[in-house]
């Protein structure tokens, strides 16, 4: 088992995600992670899925993404073929911050960064991958951690092509 | 100028006509009604067969798909009619049927508000469609059509469903039709790859002992002659999946049976002796693999397809041949080097005779006074000239039935594979004669599976569809039975019935019959059956506890094989 980030392009169709992700529970696998946002291409959406499985077992799921009719191309990578990003919300009572000195040297450490400060609490966010944010929340937690939240994965290939914009350029030519 | 305003339904009557659907099978109801109305103005056009039944009308419209290669049509309303239609959509999606069903949905504004007869049809329907879409404005209605005929219709073909908003039926719309003949995230048939052809060429060249597994992909691609050029030129042995049935003539010299659980022996025996697997348009389903760990561990795999998921789905293959089998198998077929086998064809006939000894023999000709399925399977075949198109419904019937019926042509056969409906039988032989009227269907049902869908009676009263309906009458839902007696130490619970008396049931519908319990009357009784062409329902007791042989245990690998010879 592995982790593996799969990238779904789509149409912007209602009801996709559904679809999307059912064929995940038909195969008993369980997605770790799920961002859905615009792409970089008019009227395309991205999904980006994170699961432990096998190789096998994701490359036939995500032919079975491809499948779908509303779905233009589905990919599948390792940790070392994309550079990725999670980004963690955390909320601390403010007090701590005064308090404990280590919290503020706890935050240097990490990069984070204050979104607010008032009387009763600050909002901390940090960018990382999961085991940084993970980290800073197990250090934090001994301070106390009101609210914690962390965000699916959002990722970029390291290829320098871009198989998607060659798939649509081939369909544009068979459309007339 | 000002284009002519109609409404939703009118629309949807105007797109079918111009998608060339001639045939519809239906049920009406309210939120399907403006629909019905208009239906009403082009009865010249569209005949529309009332059925009793959603769930018939689906499998009618796939009996109509599978004989006719057209793409069946069935228009049910909303609720509780969605979700008995739901069953042949399941069916059509697993075993590749192309299908449009057009559902009526309440109002767009009652959407969500759990309104009289509302279900989330899309939802429900997503993962067994190929594609779902809900119409919820007039102006969707052709573009949702057009895109609903190509998809269902292109690649690998299956179901699709239009849940039509009962306001977007009634509001107006200026109309025009467009067919879809491109959809940009949809590739129906992928590209063929000049090296998987010679790839592919190459391996069955250096093959001593090829063999090939024809699926229904060979039918859907209207591949059965580029199929015969392939395997003659190279002299390649071949069986077939239960759906693939008909592909090529039974009598065919390179045509060694039927694969699987109930398949005979030879073609699975080869299957793990064969040096290279030639699967075309089959998907490796567990009935026809059993065991994989087991499974052609030997072979090296070449699979045609035109999914490029089915690829490495259950065996992997060494060389994969994406594209159309039509196409594919006539440039494979170009690059094949002529050969000849014989020996390794010779070697299927030690199992033949061992089957023809142990099964067949006493199946055709039993020495008990009780009938068996397998000889009145045989005869209606033969009476037919082995010309009919053969229906089953699903159990013991179904897998006797595509054992000792003989095939012809192609499209003659029209079962429920992939996901085994029971009921199917009925609905879907009044379909498959509609579909081809000149044609005698003849439908081979268990008692248990006719009494699922037994109300299709009245549609063949109302139609006067005449399709020949043999009932292989054994009390027992026989192949649970057969189970419970194989694996169950004798234990049969529940599968004894107690069945009226289906000749009268039969009569009140005004359809003729006659029930045979005697072997000298069955050859009168069929000959009765074929006479005309009206429809005729044959009732045969056959021995109650028969068993349907060559099977191999579920999970069990071919070696397991079991013949019932004492
Ligand atoms: C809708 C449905 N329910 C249950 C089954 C399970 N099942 C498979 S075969 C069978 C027995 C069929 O009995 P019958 O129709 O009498 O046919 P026979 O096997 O005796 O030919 C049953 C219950 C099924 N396939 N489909």
């Amino acid at each position: 088992m592995e982790l593996f980030t799969i990238i779904v392009f789509s149409e912007n169709q209602p009801g996709l995600l559904s679809q999307v992700s059912n064929i995940f529970t038909r195969r008993q696998i369980n997605i770790e992670s799920l961002t859905v946002s615009a792409s970089s291409i008019e009227g395309i959406h991205k999904y980006t899925i994170t699961v432990f499985s096998t190789k096998d077992m994701v490359d036939k799921v995500v032919k079975q993404i491809e499948k779908r009719v509303d779905v233009v191309k589905a990919y599948f990578y390792t940790d070392e073929e994309v550079i990725y990003q999670e980004i963690a919300l955390y909320k601390v009572a403010t007090n701590i911050i005064v308090d404990h000195v280590e919290v503020e040297n706890l935050v240097r450490k990490y990069n984070a960064r204050f979104l607010e400060i008032n009387r009763d609490y600050a909002v901390l966010e940090l960018t990382g991958h999961t085991e940084d944010t993970q980290l800073f929340f197990e250090e934090l937690k001994q301070y106390g951690v009101m609210q914690f939240v962390r965000s699916g994965r959002i990722a970029i290939t390291k290829s320098s092509k871009e198989l998607l914009s060659n798939f649509l350029e081939k369909r544009a030519e068979k459309a007339d | 100028m000002s284009k002519e305003l109609i409404s939703g339904a009118e629309a949807l009557m105007r797109s079918l006509i111009h998608e060339g659907v001639d045939t519809i099978f239906g049920y009406p109801g309210g939120a399907i009604m403006p629909v019905y109305d208009a239906l009403h103005d082009h009865q010249d056009k569209i005949k529309h067969i009332l059925v009793r039944h959603e769930q018939g009308a689906t499998h009618a419209a796939q009996g109509y798909a599978r004989v006719s290669g057209k793409t069946g049509v069935a228009l049910v309303t909303s609720g509780p009619a969605a979700t008995n239609a739901i069953t042949g959509i399941a069916d059509a999606m697993i075993d590749s049927t192309p299908m449009v069903v057009i559902i009526g949905q309440v109002g767009a504004a009652l959407l969500g508000t759990d309104a009289f007869q509302e279900t989330d049809v899309v939802s429900i329907t997503q993962p067994i469609t190929k594609w779902s879409y809900q119409v919820r404005n007039a102006e969707d209605l052709p573009g949702a059509i057009a895109r609903a005929f190509y998809i269902a219709r292109e690649g690998r073909p299956g179901p699709v469903v239009i849940d039509f908003a009962k306001n977007a039926q009634i509001a107006k719309l200026e109309y025009s039709y467009k067919k879809c003949t491109f959809i940009r995230s949809f590739v129906p048939v992928p590209d063929v790859e000049p090296w998987s052809i010679e790839a592919a060429a190459a391996l069955i060249n250096s093959a001593k002992k090829p063999f090939a597994l024809i699926g229904q992909g060979v039918i859907l691609a209207n591949a059965e002659k580029e199929l015969n050029a392939f395997l003659e030129k190279a002299d390649i042995p071949a069986g077939w999946t239960l759906l693939g049935s008909s592909a090529m003539p039974t009598e065919h010299r390179l045509n060694k049976g039927m694969l699987g659980m109930h398949g005979n022996i030879g073609p699975n025996i080869k299957t793990n002796e064969c040096d290279v697997l030639i699967a075309i348009g089959m998907r490796f389903d567990d009935r026809v693999t059993s065991d994989l760990n087991t499974y052609a561990k030997q072979a090296r795999v070449i699979h045609f397809d035109i999914d490029p998921a089915e690829i490495n789905k259950n065996v992997k293959a060494e060389v994969a041949v994406l594209g159309d089998a039509k196409q594919t198998l006539e440039l494979v077929t170009e690059k094949l080097n002529a050969a000849k086998h014989t020996e390794w064809i010779d070697s299927f006939t030690e199992y033949e005779q061992t089957e023809q000894e142990k099964v067949i023999e006493p199946e055709l000709n039993p020495t008990s006074h009780e009938i068996s399925m397998g000889e009145v399977i045989r005869k209606v075949s033969e009476a037919t000239e082995n010309k009919a198109v053969l229906v089953t419904d699903v159990g013991q019937n179904q897998m006797m039935a595509s054992r000792y019926f003989k095939f012809t042509q192609s499209r003659s056969m029209v079962t429920s594979g992939g996901l085994g409906t029971m009921g199917f039988g009925l609905p879907a032989a009044i379909g498959a004669k509609i579909g081809a009227p000149d044609r005698t269907v003849c439908l081979f049902t268990g008692d248990g599976g006719m009494q699922m869908t037994i109300q299709e009676l009245g549609t063949i009263l109302q139609e006067g569809t005449g399709v020949k309906m043999i009932i292989l009458n054994n009390n027992f839902l026989g192949m649970v039975r057969q189970w419970q007696e194989l694996f169950f130490n004798d234990r049969y619970s529940e599968t004894h019935m107690k069945n009226p008396d289906f000749i009268m049931i039969a009569q009140a519908y005004g359809i003729k019959g006659r029930s045979v319990s005697q072997r000298e009357d069955l050859d009168g009784a069929i000959a009765e059956m074929l006479s005309d062409d009206q429809p005729y329902l044959l009732e045969v007791k056959v021995e109650t506890k028969g068993m349907v042989y060559p099977m191999i245990p579920t999970g069990a690998s071919i070696s397991n094989i079991l013949l019932g010879d004492k």
